[in-house]
């Protein structure tokens, strides 16, 4: 017997848990529906998409931190149109919802793919407007208030979807993008993208990656990214996704008594493929040992200090 | 398929200077997994080591349900892979990847091994239908050899080349497959060792006009394809290039097909 309801509804993205695979982390869920029951995810944030294919950065792309690691893939994906035409028909075979990741390097390009997408069978876009590892476009918009503000209302214009903005956390002041997202129409944020960082080989005195930089992610980023969506919680009044780190159903309560609404699992899904069911299990085992019979009743339950 | 498995260590043992052996029991990779494949292990549960290590199977033993890993220790993961101990469980995925194409036509083989690179050539001689197999393999100096006995007895042939010449050949191990292809006719070369070793195997095959197929090794992330950081270069049928996943579209190619950095 069980009363414990994990649904949840972000700006009208109804899932079934609050567990969503991150983007880039999940392809678009083929790999992984080899080891587990996409029926039970709660929605897949699809790898990230561009208007036209994209080739990706030069290997290596990947190198191991403590508690996390550094890629520079560079946005290797098949490009929108690709994706609606072989990878929706797959993903709609599972109940769960799909999130297009979208990123441009122009603003006309971001507008075009959500006017594509906007007759797509998705359920929201996700605006990446904070990839780390392209040199063109993309992480400009998310730098700053104006440049975010600019993007998003933009984006609002054409697309007809749930819209979910991307926020990177390197930036001074997470709440002021948070805001500025928040005014110019943004149905949800996501936070955070990876943390720009270096490992170098000191044998060769090269970078490891070839792109010399990456996105750090996995449980060394998670203390910042849970003050940040705790910092944006108090700032806007949409719901906000949280990620950074989160390996287990505790890492995912943590950010939703922050303030999260859902949670995004990344690094977790590249070690353990079945990362994202063992993180609701975790989340139900916590409510229940609590008495929380909706996943809405952790949110922002944090008791702070005084 | 590759499953997510958790598998008894049967034994860990040091082969040679920095070489490990662990033999672990499983009746689903000893009995599916196929020559070119590897493992990716999580070495400890938590973060200390966060991701999994790629490991290619050396062999199999189909009728006990077992097969042999052998790694190289090299950081923190491989270290602790190394102190395991028999009885303990260790949590796995596959096997994965393409494997090598052992097709019956290929009745005259030679594999290029060098290094820690020899390894997946082993269960390759083992489960090969070739008439003639001949074995070449490189290491750095006569402490690093690995495996001898082995490949002496699964192929038809074994010749060994030393960096410093401190046992069998001085030199590389592709002077030695340079020096017999014109007179071996090799229907195909299978290669894994080092990236310039491939490189050389690869320019010696297209020389000659012989079939080669190349086992590469990346940084990985997941290991089953989804998260496109062991990027490698290839060309197109369009005359164009594309980068395509080691873990899942190889790591087994076709050494024609590969673009080297």
């Amino acid at each position: 017997m069980s009363n414990i309801d994990l649904s949840v509804d972000i700006c009208g993205i109804k899932m079934k848990n609050p567990v969503i695979a991150a983007s880039g982390t999940f392809g678009f869920g083929r790999e992984h529906a080899g080891y587990v029951d996409l029926n039970r995810i709660g929605g897949i944030s699809v790898k990230g998409l561009t208007l036209e294919p994209r080739a990706g950065n030069k290997p290596p792309r990947v190198a191991e931190t403590p508690a996390g690691m550094l890629n520079s893939v560079g946005l290797q994906n098949p490009g929108v149109r690709s994706f609606i035409r072989e990878e929706i028909p797959f993903l709609r075979q599972y109940s769960t919802a799909i999130i297009a990741n979208i990123a441009g390097n122009t603003t006309e390009e971001y507008c075009e793919m959500a006017e594509i997408l906007s007759d797509a069978d998705i359920d929201a876009v996700e605006l990446n407007v904070s990839c780390p590892n392209v040199k063109a476009g993309c992480v400009a918009f998310g730098n700053t208030p104006q440049g975010i503000a600019e993007i998003t209302s933009l984006v609002r214009k054409y697309c007809n979807k749930p819209l979910i903005v991307k926020l990177t956390p390197n930036v001074t002041s997470i709440a002021d993008i948070a805001k500025a997202a928040e005014d110019a129409g943004a149905d949800a944020l996501s936070l955070i993208n990876t943390l720009l960082g270096m490992a170098i080989d000191i044998e060769t005195r090269r970078p490891i990656l070839a792109n010399n930089t990456g996105g750090l992610s996995g449980p060394a980023v998670k203390p910042v990214a849970v003050r940040m969506v705790y910092e944006v919680c108090q700032t806007v009044k949409i719901p906000v996704i949280g990620m950074g780190g989160i390996f287990s159903g505790k890492d995912a309560v943590e950010f939703m008594l922050a303030g999260a609404s859902a949670v995004m699992v990344g690094t977790a899904c590249l070690v353990y493929p079945d990362a994202c069911i063992k993180v609701c299990e975790g989340i139900e085992e916590y409510m229940r040992r609590h008495g929380f019979e909706r996943t809405a009743d952790i949110t922002g339950k944090l008791v702070l200090n005084t | 398929m590759s499953k997510l498995l958790k598998e008894e260590i049967i034994s860990v043992e040091k082969a040679t200077e920095g070489i490990y052996r662990m033999t672990v029991a499983s009746d689903y990779i000893s009995a599916n997994a196929e020559p070119g494949q590897f493992v990716n292990i999580k070495c400890c549960e938590g973060v200390q080591t966060l991701l999994r290590r790629p490991v290619s199977i050396c062999s199999t033993d189909r009728a006990k349900g077992r097969y042999d890993l052998y790694f190289q220790v090299k950081g923190a993961g491989t270290k602790i892979l190394a102190g395991k101990k028999s009885g303990d469980f260790i949590d796995i995925l596959g096997p994965l990847g393409r494997s090598f194409d052992l097709d019956i036509g290929y009745r005259r083989i030679a594999v290029v091994g060098g290094g820690i690179g020899i390894f997946p050539l082993l269960f390759l001689l083992n489960e090969s239908k070739a008439v003639v197999k001949r074995s070449y393999l490189g290491f750095r100096s006569s402490g690093y050899i690995v495996l001898q006995e082995e490949f002496r007895q699964k192929s038809n042939s074994l010749e060994i080349a030393t960096d410093d010449g401190s046992y069998g050949m001085k030199g590389f191990v592709t002077d030695m497959l340079e020096r017999d292809i014109l007179s071996e006719e090799f229907d195909m070369i299978y290669a894994c060792g080092p990236t310039p070793m491939l490189k050389k195997v690869t320019e010696i095959a297209k020389k000659h006009n012989v079939r080669c197929q190349i086992s590469l090794e990346q940084r990985m992330g997941c290991g089953f394809g989804a998260c496109l950081t062991c990027a490698c270069e290839t060309r197109t049928e369009e005359g164009g290039s594309q980068f395509v996943r080691v873990c899942a579209d190889g790591p087994v190619f076709n050494s024609e097909d590969v673009i080297f950095q």
